[in-house]
């Protein structure tokens, strides 16, 4: 029962304190950029240290090329180049759309776990912690957005490079912007995982489908053509289309870049203002 | 941005020797109609280099008092000094100077063990070569060096928690809060964990500020415990100071029944245990004199005594004096005042 015989410093007078003490560092001032930086950095590296966590999200994409890919040629008539062509750039957006809805679930863990806790007390700034959170889900896009075109130029797809990479940006832009809503529903869930996954998967589909990636909306009745004026996937879709196919002129991209932006845009100020009301 | 900035100019503190000090602290949470009051009125003062423990059953209040000194809960009104720093007017002060262990396991679990002090370091400043250097003293003086590279789900429960004191000890903080911070661990690890926190002290001086429900917890490490109870603190002393102002040992008597311990209750006071009414706890200043007396003056009544002990006063027995509850019983119960806030925020 005698554990804490160790000579305390006096607690009267606080003027008795332990050598080491005098040693202990100033606390340090951080800026926004550095604490951001920090923030990207320790959600990047998981990713780092294992690269195949990469691959998982993109199984869902690379399903839909193989086994809905052949079914378009074939319902199409066309060729596979071309329906490639007009499929791949759809895919690519699946993979910023799939990858980065989905990665609130980690916040939401760390909010059930106390590591999210432990960044709170952190003296970091509250903006820092969403927009480090939001800015690392372009590491995995660049890799797997890569990696579909990869797969799918043995099969006659022919990429623009400069086209690709100015893909690759838009989707980056955008990627932030819907991670950043991601990092929002999850904070507003708080505990209630169910209602975090309710409504990303009630969003998801009808983003995908109304965004023309799958199947041409131009068929579609009139109500779904209304729905894809106001789905911003279905003007990135059209901008990585002309993207790919070296069309840099084309209407579509500036729509594209235009829907980035304000995706962008819109997530990251309503996902600050719920990063600094987080507890 | 200076890397080495230093703020010599905040450590109003050190002049007073205070670590915390808190007037009127209150939290009201409000949900659906009801009003819950966590936190009522609440004063305390930590003294620098001391280690308190804030004792209470779950839902006391000991939680919500902790967050909001640690400036993850705003209070509804009152006012603290943490550190020197305001926790109003300037939390961004308190947290560079705090450490804080919260109640859940605070390594990202996907996370190896070792990078999530590198990016602990970070996120307070510190420079790499720095940060490389103070992870590697943790990850020995924690003796989690062997799990450096393991990923933090993998860890068991005790080793998780000496990660969690390891990230809350990066920036080498003046004030140390724990929360609960052996909550869930088998009695091995706790006692290992104790070890650390003991040594931290020795050889740190860091200022301990700890919430626990466990008795022996709060006994054997703490030089000052505050005792709160709905919301308020009904003690604060040294747990000595506390069990002798019960003035007396616990005698308890032990009957083949009920009317038998009620006849003797009518003859030597005290009063029969609500757990069990078939014995009777007396308090008696000198328990190992007054226990034969009790068994020779019962046996002549012809009362039934089956068992008779005695045992020096505990911080139970103190809660039970204060409060007319068992701490031991409330603390079985499931709840927590987390619970209240998660609901009611």
């Amino acid at each position: 029962m005698n554990t804490i015989a160790d000579p305390a410093p006096s607690t009267a007078t606080g003027a008795q304190t332990p050598a080491s003490l005098a040693a202990r560092p100033a606390p340090r001032r951080t800026g926004f950029a550095r604490d951001t930086a920090a923030v990207f950095v320790r959600e990047s590296r998981p990713l780092v240290r294992d690269p195949f966590s990469v691959l998982f999200s993109l199984v869902q994409p690379l399903v839909f090329l193989g086994l809905f890919g052949p079914l378009l040629v074939g319902a199409a008539g066309g060729d596979v180049a071309g329906t490639l062509q007009w499929f791949v750039p759809g895919i690519l957006v699946m993979v910023a759309l799939f990858g980065t809805a989905s990665t609130g679930a980690n916040l939401l863990f760390e909010m059930q776990t106390g590591s999210h806790e432990r960044t709170l007390v952190a003296p970091l700034s509250r903006n820092a912690l969403l927009v480090g959170r939001a800015l690392k889900e372009v590491v995995p896009l660049m890799v797997q957005g890569t990696i579909v075109v990869l797969v799918a130029v043995p099969f006659g797809f022919s990429v623009n490079v400069p086209g690709l990479l100015l893909g690759l940006v838009v989707l980056a832009v955008f990627g932030i912007g819907f991670g950043a809503l991601s990092y929002t529903l999850a904070l507003g869930c708080r505990n209630r995982d169910w209602m975090f996954w309710m409504v990303h998967q009630t969003l998801l589909f009808p983003l995908m489908i109304l965004s023309g990636m799958l199947l041409p909306l131009e068929d579609g009745p009139e109500w779904m053509r209304v729905a894809a004026a106001v789905n911003p996937l279905s003007y990135l879709v059209g901008a990585e289309r002309a993207l790919l196919a070296g069309d840099f002129g084309a209407p579509a991209v500036l729509g594209g870049a235009i829907a980035a932006l304000v995706t962008c845009a819109i997530g990251l100020v309503v996902g600050v203002r719920a990063m600094r009301r987080a507890r | 941005m200076p890397r080495e900035a230093r703020d010599m100019t905040k450590h109003t503190h050190a002049g007073t020797g205070q670590m915390i000090t808190a007037r009127g602290l209150t939290k009201t949470f409000r949900s659906k109609g009801q009003t819950v009051e966590a936190v009522r009125a609440v004063d305390l003062s930590v003294a620098a280099g001391e280690l308190v423990a804030f004792l209470g059953p779950n839902g006391a209040g000991k939680s919500t008092t902790l967050r909001m000194l640690t400036t993850l809960l705003p209070a509804t009104s009152g006012e603290a000094t943490v550190a020197g720093c305001d926790i109003r007017r300037d939390p961004a002060g308190v947290r560079r100077r705090i450490g804080y262990v919260g109640q859940g396991s605070s390594g990202g679990h996907t996370q190896r063990v070792r990078d999530e002090l590198h990016a602990q370091g970070a996120f307070y400043g510190l420079g790499r070569r720095e940060t490389h250097a103070r992870a590697a003293e943790l990850l020995d003086s924690l003796e989690l060096g062997a799990f450096a590279n393991r990923s933090v789900q993998s860890l068991s429960g005790g080793q998780k928690r000496r990660l969690d004191v390891a990230l809350g000890l990066i920036h080498r903080p003046e004030l140390l809060f724990l929360d609960e911070p052996s909550t869930g661990l088998d009695p091995h690890s706790r006692a290992n964990l104790w070890e650390h926190i003991v040594e931290l002290r020795r050889t740190t001086g860091t200022t301990i500020f700890l919430t626990t429900h466990y008795l022996d917890e709060a006994d054997q490490l703490a030089e000052r415990v505050m005792v709160m109870d709905h919301g308020r603190v009904i003690a604060d002393d040294t747990a000595a100071a506390l069990k002798e102002s019960l003035a007396g040992d616990r005698v308890t008597l032990g009957f083949a029944g009920r009317a038998d311990a009620s006849a003797a209750a009518a003859r030597l006071g005290g009063e029969l245990d609500p757990a069990d009414p078939t014995r009777l706890v007396l308090t008696e200043a000198d328990g190992a004199r007054a226990l034969p007396r009790h068994v020779r003056d019962l046996t002549e009544a012809g009362l039934d005594l089956l068992t008779a002990t005695h045992r020096p006063p505990t911080l139970d027995d103190v809660f039970l004096a204060l409060t007319g509850r068992s701490l031991r019983e409330e603390s079985a119960r499931a709840g927590g005042d987390e619970a209240a806030e998660q609901a009611a925020a």
